[in-house]
């Protein structure tokens, strides 16, 4: 096999053992007294982390000098909207049964709810122009501009963490520095980029 | 075309709600079992706990009996909010040790005639003025979840009366523990410590309030808010605080905790009230921990009948 093929792979193993192990101790009884908050719960932290990891492909590629890197980008956003999806599934079908007057309620009467499906409904277009016969018609730039997309939804995700919060706010705290941190490294390597094109087109004139 | 009115569903095709949460609880074992097959089952994942601590000599059933089914010891203790300890839900029992409760003493001061100190023998061993009974009580937390809990305790109403409150005497204010070198929650200042809740002195003195030293015919465990505690069952749980040093009787009306930490999400009265939700979530439904579909939140938590003279004639949005 090809290393980028291993590569492209090695996500999907990593990225479900913990789905595997939630499944595990939710029918052993394992999860506490409140098994579908524990499964609502590490279903939306496991999408969240998946996000930053997603996020943090290109400025590590960046960083390390190593292009192979990007593959990786494909697998983690389909994960992270995998596990995005199960866990709007679980709070439809466990938490309210699939009663869906209290789940309308919820979707447009809490902030913090319509926060976290906007964020969904965003990942959905990225998660259908991820095969590359899709991407390949939509053409490299659109593609590129389509993708910018997960941006305002790791926006959206955070502040839908931070809306359930009720006083311990560490997690999230460590949430946004990590966020911080890759939109720091894009905006130094943004601003380098523009600074090496100015350079370029003034030593061309 | 006939347009009619959708017939009733009759009664012989509706499931008794018994007997769908034991399908439920059949289907559960299905997939336990399946998974056994499997190879995955991991009983060791599931461990019951045995109930420890000193039995305690009480009078069953108390006042107000009820015949709900309680929740498990493991559901109840395994289970609960007690920032002190941390800020989830299994992070009280984790951490139980941290919580020093020998030797204890409660103090009773203010607005009252004959201030007290009690230790912690005065308050478990039974007692002329606060004999120990068992009361089975609905507990009904803000996150809209509850449990049935068979306490053993005294009511305050009647330490309190024994002590006379003076004509000044207007609410009740308790505090818990204060131990930020042991208690790792106020280690890292969740909230602002010690942890403080307040009740008008009429719902102190109301016989359904209740202060506990004791669950399943023990005494507390730690993370249950050990030794003395106080059970405000009509009333979100946040405001029965556990692990009290202190109760003063006061004129004016005092700050409590999470009031404010966020006054719009958590009032000072927090009466248990389906019509009024919470800013991020709905109070019309509740999950009693151990079933699977949400039952309906009752005014009160159920003790309309009991406590709702208390606030005859009240704006009831200044009740939340």
């Amino acid at each position: 096999m090809k290393p980028t093929t291993v590569l492209q792979l090695l996500p999907w193993p990593i990225a479900l053992a913990p789905l595997g192990w939630l499944g595990i101790r939710f029918a052993n009884g394992a999860l506490g007294a409140n098994p579908i908050e524990a499964v609502i719960r590490e279903l939306g932290q496991s999408a969240l982390w998946l996000l930053l990891a997603t996020l943090a492909v290109s400025p590590l590629r960046r960083r390390l000098g190593w292009p192979p890197l990007a593959v990786l980008r494909r697998p983690l956003g389909l994960l992270t909207c995998g596990y995005a999806l199960l866990h709007l599934g679980a709070y439809g079908g466990l938490d309210q049964a699939f009663f869906w007057p209290a789940i309308a309620a919820d979707l447009t009467k809490r902030p913090f709810m319509t926060l976290g499906l906007a964020a969904l409904l965003l990942m959905l277009p990225l998660a259908a122009t991820s095969p590359r016969a899709v991407a390949r018609r939509l053409g490299a730039t659109a593609w590129r501009r389509l993708h910018r997309l997960v941006h305002p939804i790791a926006l959206l995700a955070l502040l839908h963490h931070y809306w359930l919060i009720k006083a311990d706010y560490r997690p999230a705290l460590v949430e946004t520095a990590v966020l911080t941190l890759l939109w720091g490294e894009r905006l130094v390597h943004g601003v380098a980029h523009w600074r090496n094109r100015v350079a370029r087109m003034e030593f061309t004139r | 075309m006939l347009i009619g009115t959708p017939a009733e569903i009759p009664a012989r095709d509706i499931t008794p709600e018994g007997v769908y949460r034991q399908r439920r609880r059949f289907i559960g074992a299905g997939v336990a079992s399946l998974l056994a097959a499997l190879g995955l089952g991991l009983p060791s994942l599931a461990l019951a706990r045995t109930p420890t601590g000193r039995i305690l000599d009480y009078r069953k059933p108390g006042a107000f009996p009820s015949d709900e089914e309680s929740n498990s010891y493991d559901d109840i203790t395994g289970y609960s909010n007690f920032y002190e300890l941390g800020s989830g839900k299994s992070d009280p029992q984790a951490n139980a040790k941290a919580l020093q409760t020998d030797p204890w003493s409660l103090v009773i001061e203010g607005e009252v005639k004959r201030p007290v100190t009690l230790a912690l023998e005065d308050l478990l061993s039974p007692h002329a003025a606060h004999p120990l009974e068992e009361r089975i009580y609905r507990l009904r937390c803000v996150e809209a979840w509850s449990m049935v809990i068979p306490w053993v305790g005294f009511p305050l109403g009647r330490l309190l009366k024994r002590l006379e409150p003076t004509s000044r005497a207007r609410y009740v204010v308790f505090q818990s523990i204060l131990d930020p070198e042991r208690l790792p929650g106020q280690k890292s200042r969740l909230l602002p410590w010690p942890y403080q809740e307040a009740l008008r002195l009429d719902e102190a003195l109301h016989p359904l309030t209740l202060l506990a030293v004791g669950l399943y015919g023990r005494v507390l465990p730690n993370e249950n808010g050990a030794p003395i505690r106080l059970v405000v069952p009509w009333k979100y749980g946040f405001k029965s605080i556990k692990s009290i040093v202190r109760i003063r009787l006061v004129t004016e009306r005092p700050h409590t905790t999470w009031n404010r930490h966020a006054p719009q999400e958590y009032g000072f009265f927090a009466n248990v009230d389906p019509a009024v939700d919470h800013p991020r979530w709905s109070q019309s439904r509740e999950r009693r921990i151990g079933e699977f579909l949400k039952r309906p939140t009752l005014p009160y938590n159920g003790y309309e009948q009991q406590v709702a003279p208390l606030y005859r004639g009240m704006d009831p949005t200044a009740l939340r």
